[in-house]
């Protein structure tokens, strides 16, 4: 009887523990049962239309190195963002960061006297160009906040612009001819040297940059979980009068992660020439900055859950062609599943709500109070 | 610095102090000194090269088009010797900071906002043409600066109450898509009342959009971040899907857009009642907005509660006000704003409704809600200054400048303004101090 009593009891302890942990699990199950009744609403079948979008992601190795090849500028640039946040920064600059590298790394591997320069030398060289870019269009934002106080959100966006319009000429200008490549019939930078090229897999899509984009969450996570300045960082972004009062200069460590998050930027960017298609093509990265800024909230800044948050990002986005060719649905509904997914995941007060999930004890991160800092 | 060094009292500059005290440690000269020796070196090398290069021509600024269109002759050459010598006066006194004092940072945002004029001087100068018509751009840039300005504000009533909203862009691009959407079915776009109703439809999206946020955001106090992210992408989601499977279906390709309107006797002022004067009704109605949150905001008790609730809210609901209430009601109205804004992209600009139509416009409305620093008027001026940006990217053609027979790319003038924006916030704005309450959610005094 005792006996009973005391395992019904475990139970429900391992049912009560394992609710927080649950709660993410939860949010995906709502988010897309909910995006189910919107299809059934338009008059789809949710389930031929679920099926066809798994099948685009994971229906072959092709779709499954496509859906990872996508991801991958996704994991870069949400790791920079997630990173700034965690210095209670906001960089909505990232795609201008991801351009300027791509655009360091573009240049950089057409220099005719390197052009024979085995991929030992060219690779990291063309990776390092990428990271110098970066960290020039993320620290300039960096410099002037620690140094004046103007807000990050208005320079990186102005940022953004700037490198826009300064690819589209480097990109398009034919007199003086600086990156375009004229045999080509759309604008694009030439070529790069066969030595600057990452290394691939097989026949498939996917490149190094993956890997690349796997060794930065580690790296950052070391940085930010290991090191003395990561813990300065996280002090800075959690509360900057208290950081100050510790003798930390919030100074140095806003332009520290600002010039960090945008070099994370920079090198993805770089990477993405580099692995991807061997020249740049501007608008390619179109959008990718406010895609990254969900998925770096999706995983609440932390360098790991950026991961599975991109892939996720990446794979619904690689698998929506098939739904539209295969269920006849628009590619658009993607996006109302990802609004979904984060609403639910990110917000988990609704689904705790709804499933009646105590509210956990962990320290949550407010992303919005770094507005006025 | 000793360890016994007290820390800063708490206040209202705290960190406009620390910003200060820790520029003296990183260097000897101080913010405004820096753009200070900037100027000094602009107004350098206008004096000592440009001026005398460009000396002896004739250029016209002519406004309006036609023989008899006032015409505005000048030498390039003086003029910037004109401009030259200011820069070096308003560099002097921002390097003299400890002496000018406030005098300093006036000149920098005079000298940084004279810029402009001074780079279309000697554009003009360096071009090949020796006139151009200045009409066309002023009033473009006010026109399209019109959705960045009703964006600005519907952050700013957001944001006044304590609420930040990042979902601007995906309220404007709802009311967009919704309302066009509504236009091609009920009204399959020929105009009339039907277009009329599609303007409201826009603008109750907005508002019902602005209503997730605060649901969201204030109900559930989820991260304000997070919900406007949400609102964006659901709002890209929802109006793509609603162009593939309604509007291209419905076979509305380019509908009948708001019509233009002359306001009567004003419009016939010359050079600048036709530009300014003769327009499309959103573009009027901005202004009207304007006064309006300028007076609601300042000037009535409500908008007091606004913005007593945006600075401290458990203060506020001591003397009786509901901050939670006070909050629903000012999201909600700047979702109506935002609303407005779609319908001028959709409904009055285009006559079209395209995926991701507003292209961004709702974030640089933020940005100038930030540089003009939550502040109406101020943030007008930050809102025309961007759409003086978009106006110099599609009127470039004018101004095919060259130096030392050498083309400038247009795309380098293009990125003025924004550098100039860098530059003022930089140089003389600096901090700027959101409502207090912004971004924390707000839980209820038991």
């Amino acid at each position: 009887m005792s006996e009973e009593r005391r395992s019904a009891k475990d139970a429900v302890d391992l049912y009560l523990r394992l609710q927080p942990v649950m709660v993410p699990v939860y949010a995906l199950v709502v988010a897309f049962v909910l995006a189910g009744l919107v299809m059934w609403g338009t008059g789809a079948n949710p389930f031929v239309a679920y099926a066809a979008l798994f099948r685009g992601m994971f229906g072959s190795v092709d779709n499954i190195a496509g859906a990872l090849e996508r991801s991958t500028p996704f994991i870069g640039a949400s790791l920079a963002v997630a990173l700034a946040f965690r210095a209670g920064l906001f960089n909505i600059g990232a795609e201008g960061q991801l351009l300027v590298g791509a655009l360091a790394g573009a240049w950089v591997g057409t220099w005719s006297f390197l052009a024979g320069v085995p991929a030992v030398i060219g690779v990291p060289l063309i990776l390092l160009a990428g990271v110098v870019g970066g960290l020039l269009w993320g620290g300039i934002p960096g410099l002037l906040k620690a140094k004046t106080g103007a807000h990050e959100v208005i320079v990186t966006i102005m940022m953004n612009s700037i490198a826009l319009r300064i690819t589209e000429w480097l990109v398009s200008s034919r007199e003086p001819l600086l990156l375009l490549d004229t045999s080509s019939s759309v604008p694009r930078t030439a070529p790069i040297a066969d030595g600057f090229r990452l290394f691939g897999f097989g026949d498939t899509v996917l490149h190094g940059g993956t890997v690349l984009a796997l060794l930065l969450c580690a790296l950052a996570w070391f940085t930010m979980e290991r090191t003395t300045t990561g813990f300065e960082i996280n002090a800075v972004g959690l509360n900057p009068h208290a950081a100050t009062y510790a003798g930390i200069s919030k100074n140095r460590i806003v332009i520290l992660a600002m010039g960090a998050s945008g070099a994370l930027a920079g090198i993805t960017g770089a990477a993405e020439v580099s692995g991807g298609d061997g020249f740049l093509l501007p608008g390619v990265f179109a959008n990718i900055g406010f895609d990254s800024i969900a998925i770096a909230l999706l995983a609440r800044a932390n360098p790991f859950a950026v991961i599975p948050a991109a892939l996720l990002w990446g794979s619904l986005l690689a698998g929506a062609p098939t739904m539209q060719a295969q269920a006849g649905l628009s590619i658009d509904l993607v996006r109302i599943i990802q609004a979904l997914v984060l609403l639910f995941v990110a917000a988990d007060a609704i689904v705790r709500w709804l499933f009646r999930v105590p509210e956990g004890g962990d320290g949550r991160r407010a992303f919005a109070s770094g507005w006025g800092a | 610095m000793s360890a016994a060094t007290p820390p800063p009292q708490e206040d209202l500059r705290t960190a406009d102090r620390e910003a200060y005290v820790e520029s003296r440690r990183w260097g000897q000269l101080s913010r405004l000194q820096t753009i200070g020796v900037l100027f000094l070196f602009v107004g350098g090398v206008l004096v000592g090269r440009v001026a005398a290069a460009l000396s002896g021509q004739e250029a016209n600024f002519r406004f309006g088009v036609g023989g008899d269109a006032p015409t505005l002759t000048f030498d390039p050459g003086t003029v910037l010797l004109g401009f030259g010598v200011l820069y070096l006066l308003f560099g002097a006194v921002a390097v003299g900071e400890r002496w000018t004092r406030r005098w300093a940072s006036i000149g920098l945002i005079v000298g940084s906002f004279l810029v402009v004029p001074m780079v279309l001087v000697a554009a003009i100068g360096l071009s090949p043409k020796d006139s151009t018509n200045l009409v066309p751009i002023l009033t473009e840039s006010i026109r399209l600066g019109t959705p960045i300005a009703l964006g600005s504000l519907a952050g700013l009533w957001s944001e006044r109450s304590g609420v930040v909203n990042i979902g601007i862009e995906g309220m404007m691009l709802a009311g967009a898509g919704i309302g066009f959407t509504f236009y091609a079915v009920a009204g399959s776009g020929t105009g009339g009342f039907p277009l009329f109703l599609a303007v409201i439809v826009a603008v109750i999206t907005g508002g019902l959009m602005a209503l997730l946020h605060a649901w969201l955001s204030v109900t559930f106090r989820v991260d304000q971040i997070v919900s406007g992210v949400v609102i964006n992408l659901l709002a890209i989601g929802v109006t793509s899907f609603l162009r593939q499977q309604v509007i291209l279906p419905s076979g509305v390709q380019t509908a009948q857009k708001l019509p233009v309107i002359d306001l009567p006797l004003l419009h016939r002022i010359p050079i600048i009642g036709d530009g300014l004067f003769s327009g499309r009704p959103i573009y009027f109605l901005m202004f009207v907005i304007f006064i309006a949150t300028h007076l609601l905001l300042f000037r009535t008790r409500w908008g007091l509660r606004v913005r007593s609730v945006g600075e401290n809210p458990h203060a506020a609901e001591t003397l009786g006000i509901d901050p939670i209430r006070i909050r629903y009601q000012a999201v909600v109205l700047g979702g109506l704003i935002a609303g407005l804004a779609g319908a001028w992209f959709s409904l009055e600009t285009v006559g079209s409704f395209d995926d991701l139509m507003t292209n961004g416009k709702g974030f640089i409305a933020l940005a100038a809600l930030i540089f003009g620093k939550w502040r109406p008027w101020s943030a007008f001026g930050g809102a025309m200054l961007f759409g003086f940006a978009d106006a110099l990217q599609t009127r470039i053609q004018f101004l095919d400048v060259t130096v030392a027979n050498f083309p400038v790319p247009s795309q380098f003038l293009q990125t003025l303004p924004f550098v100039v924006t860098i530059v003022v916030l930089a140089g003389a704005i600096g901090h700027a101090q959101p409502p207090a309450a912004d971004g924390v959610p707000y839980e209820r005094s038991r």
